[in-house]
């Protein structure tokens, strides 16, 4: 049920002010690779330089010479499990006998100086057998390839078969989609600081990720020791995006604290953040779409293969968003859809921003508007005829319980003023290639494209991720504990605001986020403004209703006609009101709350099931200059309307609106790790591309709030939405603007021109 | 480690004769990344913030030249004063980097790098600039086409260091033009710098060889138009700028390919040649 809550200062529905904003402006903000320890030593990881290849021997007896170096540690170091993962625990600690991807740890040391190490390193002989490289997804699925892991190289294959599969339509489309290999680029690279205990069976982390305990429960299980003899406090994090759900240094960072009894601190450089986290897999998607001749959807065919590099990360998960997003926000009742997940040499990949929905996305609206190209129908028609809403089943048999107000969405972005037409005489850097000054006004043509997608929110296929909270009210003011990770998207701001409002305080501190408390859950798949954003106000709720109790039981009023009222608990239908720094003065309450969604379930082997949560719809409008002879662009405009229910945060809610499409138009059109037999060619900030303020175009944002009865504050996550169908809807106004197919992305000027 | 840091060029020369290995740091984006990278472990290095005769530069009117000190970051380029003076080194000095990259790099780091890529050298050979090298043994001049060997590679012999860029006032239409695919702070996939001094037509690439190449033929071929009276037309400049493509020597590699390069190649030598005569 969603109640009207009241309005207090800062609370929900409010700009209000980030809590750690003044810090991170000024250049304060505590980041992890900040931390710092008495007697600290410095720990740095040794990488595969090959992508596949048999570790004959590894010699570390002259980096242990070196004066300075505190301990060299390998696989034989690793006293518990020897592998880890978030689903599968299929990767190593340190690779053992075989390394299977470039970059995949060998050994680790712990030193007096970051340059130690790094000498330390080279000092360590590792001779490797070269092994031939599996770097084609395809030839994976080729039972006569050889393995190489012993889980095999299908991660996950799953099939969707919906209504009639014999379904023909009057119109077919068909093309085959490529995804290029995106990295989460966040800004903070890897960094952690590991004390041990005194009695060395223990330890402390400070590190930046997205899940305390998750990270809690597989380091423990590599050091063999009992969970709570890992304790893990968040270090600042500079932004995640998905690449910090997988442990990267951290068990790395306890074992050589462990190992030398003394504090260690690690922090990938840039270059070594390309190797060290999985990035967004890279996929090649083929469609066919049958539509009757209004370009109503009659059935989809798709196969998508989903390249999960070295190990299994979390490529299952990221396989069924793709197959159960496959139709998009449109109805559908038949389909037909195959979808594999497989193992090579190549990079590792895991969760990113979008997670599987992006690479469907791109796929989906390329053929709504091959439908409407075929039909000689406007994009937008096609889009609206085929239109989802609330109550419709999904090629998965699961109803939209969601609300999904898909033709409002699409309608409202419609009604967007377009950007004025391109000057004659224009700012040669608003000109696509910007500052290169190659091209001419004359040059240029624009064009519109459109991207309208569906992302479900929160864990799914029977997988329970609660989150938990605890409140302590006292003297008017309250404080909140809970292990979520604050990776920048603005929940500690959000935490307090529901505070605000739901108990009448001003105040609201927020205690260390570590395991100190149960789980919060991922700060991923949209869901902490749901999830923890629940487990707060619950807790908040618990606590109010025993403080209305007391209050009632002191006053002679029944709690149950209590209010709270900005700052004071009221009676509405008496004379009677106190506030809240009066009715708490010498009082404690502290209440704590798990917030549980609905059960889900897995799919069967036709892909049926009520595998998801909930469902969150957005609309994109891209407007884009393009230089149709050099491949070049530039977007104009970004027009979008989202559905986030209800924004509890509306400069928050703009923010990630702006992120995200800042990161979608990287998809669209430059950010690409180009892997080549195995191989990253361009692990650094030169030449791995992120738009800058040149490339970002002007966002005009609206929301559709309407709140979702699910959801605990009527709120749907807006974290992923924005950067899903951004990048299909650049990719379309290049398209529009050159006449001409191009089933890739990032489109590279090539595409454009050659 | 040792770090020098000298007051005037005789100081800096007599400090790189007593240290040849020593590396020279002026703006440091090229050298200070080679460092982090551990791509280069110097010994010692001549810091040449302090020597303030590298930091400016001066219009002889006189000779119509423009003596450029080595030191100078391109930030200097871009003011209108110098736009009139050098419209494509200004113009090719606001592609480089960002603008923090721009107050710190300096030209006479370019030459140090001697990188393909690096976005005043082709100007500097459309130019026919001239280098002006310091050492303990006094000074000596040499044009930047014998200066450039390939690709990080000059005729720096040990002991020398880069003092000043001379290059003619523009006298006619000139304009430099970059490829990336990002619309600030990228390196050039490919470049061309256009200019018609004293009348001759001139033409460089940037990012399309192992050094900056200068497109004899095509300049050759639209050398006989620019001295008619008529300007030339399109179908003249479309075969000006396929010579140019011609010249080019382009590779496939992460940044792009070949087959792009080369096309995009013709069509800046078309776009520029057609800026100039204003078609």
């Amino acid at each position: 049920m969603v109640e009207t809550l009241t309005k207090s200062r800062f609370g929900i529905g409010t700009n209000a002010p980030r809590p750690d904003g003044t810090a991170k402006v000024s250049g304060e903000f505590s980041f992890s690779s900040d931390l710092w320890a008495e007697n600290m030593l410095w720990g740095a990881t040794l990488r595969s330089p090959h992508p596949h290849a048999r570790i004959i021997s590894i010699d570390t007896s002259a980096a242990l010479g070196l004066s300075g170096v505190e301990a060299v540690i390998t696989a034989k170091d690793v006293p518990g499990q020897l592998t880890y993962g978030l689903i599968s625990a299929d990767q190593p600690v340190f690779a053992d006998s075989v390394v299977r991807y470039m970059g995949e740890p060998v050994a680790a040391v712990a030193a007096d100086h970051p340059e130690t190490c790094r000498r330390a390193l080279d000092l360590i002989e590792v001779v490797y057998e070269a092994l031939p490289v599996l770097s084609d997804p395809e030839g994976a699925l080729d039972p006569t390839v050889a393995a190489i892991h012993p889980d095999g190289n299908l991660i996950r294959h799953q099939r969707i078969v919906s209504g009639d599969p014999d379904v023909t339509g009057d119109v077919v489309v068909e093309d085959t989609y490529v995804i290029g290999m995106q990295d989460q680029a966040f800004l903070g690279t890897e960094s952690a600081l590991a004390l041990p205990d005194s009695d060395g069976a223990g330890v402390v982390m400070h590190v930046a990720t997205q899940w305390l305990h998750e990270d809690q429960k597989q380091i423990a299980a590599c050091l063999g020791l009992a969970p709570e003899r890992v304790r893990l406090q968040l270090g600042g994090v500079g932004g995640a995006f998905g690449a910090r759900e997988d442990i990267s240094l951290q068990v790395h960072t306890a074992l050589l604290a462990l190992a030398t009894r003394r504090p260690i601190k690690m922090q990938y450089g840039r270059h070594e953040s390309f190797f060290g986290h999985v990035h967004r897999h890279p996929a090649t998607v083929w469609m066919r779409h049958h539509a009757d001749t209004s370009g109503v959807i009659q059935k989809i065919e798709a196969r998508f293969l989903f390249d999960g590099g070295a190990y299994a990360s979390t490529s299952s998960a990221v396989l069924i968003n793709g197959v159960t997003h496959a139709q998009g926000p449109y109805k559908c009742d038949n389909a037909v859809v195959d979808g594999y997940a497989v193992r090579t040499n190549n990079p590792p990949c895991g969760a990113m921003r979008g997670f599987g929905v992006v690479q469907a996305c791109f796929a989906h609206e390329s053929q709504m508007d091959k439908i409407a190209q075929a039909l000689h129908l406007d994009p937008v028609e096609v889009r609206l005829r085929n239109a989802m809403q609330q109550g419709d089943r999904l090629i998965t048999g699961q109803v939209i319980e969601s609300v999904a107000p898909v033709q409002r969405l699409i309608e409202e972005t419609r009604q967007i003023p377009l950007p004025p037409e391109a000057s004659p005489h224009p700012d040669p850097l608003s000109l696509p290639g910007g500052s290169g000054l190659a091209s001419e006004a004359r040059h240029v043509r624009r064009g519109i494209g459109w991207g309208v997608s569906i992302k479900n929110i929160m864990y799914s296929e029977g997988f329970d991720d609660y989150a938990t909270a605890r409140c302590t009210l006292k003297d008017g003011k309250a404080s909140l504990k809970f292990a979520t990770s604050e990776v920048g998207q603005g929940f500690v701001t959000i935490a307090q605001q529901i505070a605000r409002t739901v108990l009448g305080v001003d105040d609201v501190d927020l205690e260390a986020i570590d395991t100190d408390i149960g789980s919060a859950g991922s700060t991923s798949a949209s869901r902490q403004t749901w999830m923890s954003g629940g487990a707060v106000d619950g807790a908040c709720r618990l606590v109010r209703e025993r403080l209305f109790q007391i209050v009632g039981q002191q006053h002679n009023v029944d709690p149950l006609r209590l209010v709270i009222e900005e700052d004071e608990i009221v009676d509405p239908l008496g004379a009677f009101r106190v506030s809240v720094r009066e009715a708490t003065r010498d009082l404690v309450i502290t209440e704590e709350f798990e917030h549980h969604h609905r059960p889900t379930e897995d799919l069967d082997e036709n892909g049926q099931g009520n595998c998801h949560v909930a469902f969150a719809f957005v609309a994109h409008r891209a407007v884009v200059d393009v230089d149709p002879e050099l491949g070049l662009v530039k977007v104009v405009q970004i027009a979008t309307t989202q559905d986030v229910g209800r924004a509890l945060n509306p400069l928050s809610v703009l923010g990630q609106i702006e992120g995200g499409i800042a990161q979608g138009l990287g998809l669209a059109v430059m950010e690409e790790i180009i892997v080549k037999d195995g191989r990253v060619l361009n692990p650094s900030f030169t030449d791995y591309l992120l738009p800058t303020t040149l490339d970002a175009p002007e966002v005009v944002a609206r929301l559709v709030e309407e709140p979702d009865p699910q959801a605990p504050l009527g709120a749907k996550g807006v974290g992923e939405p924005p950067c899903i169908s951004v990048t299909p809807a650049i990719v379309a106004a290049i398209r529009d603007a050159i006449g001409r197919d191009i089933p890739r992305c990032p489109v590279r000027p090539q595409d454009i021109c050659l | 480690m040792p770090i020098y840091t000298p007051t005037s060029v005789r100081e800096a020369t007599e400090i790189f004769a007593e240290n040849p290995e020593a590396m020279l740091l002026a703006g440091g984006t090229d050298f200070m990344v080679e460092v982090n990278f551990n791509h280069r472990k110097p010994s010692s290095v001549i810091n040449l913030a302090r020597v303030n005769e590298l930091k400016s530069w001066h219009l002889d009117t006189q000779t119509s030249v423009i003596r450029i000190g080595a030191t100078v970051p391109f930030s200097q380029f871009e003011s209108s004063e110098f736009e009139q003076l050098s419209p494509a080194l200004s113009h090719a000095a606001r592609t480089v980097g960002s603008p923090q990259i721009r107050n710190t790099a300096s030209i006479g780091g370019n030459l140090g790098t001697c990188s393909p890529a690096g976005d005043s050298l082709p100007v500097l050979f459309a130019l026919d600039a001239q280098i002006e090298i310091a050492s303990l043994q006094g000074t000596r001049s040499l044009s930047i086409h014998d200066f450039m060997l390939g690709p990080k590679r000059n005729a720096l012999s040990v002991g020398e260091i880069v003092a000043a860029i001379t290059i003619p006032v523009a006298s006619g239409f000139q304009d430099y033009a970059k490829v990336g695919v990002r619309n600030a702070m990228v390196i050039s996939i490919a470049s061309a710098c256009f200019a018609l001094q004293d009348n001759q037509c001139r033409i460089a690439l940037g990012s399309v060889g192992p050094t900056i190449i200068r497109c004899n033929e095509a300049e050759k071929f639209l050398q006989d138009y620019i001295t008619q009276s008529s300007p030339p037309d399109l179908e003249t400049i479309r075969e000006f700028s396929r010579l140019a493509a011609v010249a080019a020597q382009p590779i496939d590699d992460h940044r792009s390919t070949a087959t792009y390069r080369r096309h995009a190649i013709e069509v800046l030598a078309r776009r520029l040649a057609m800026r100039s005569f204003s078609l």
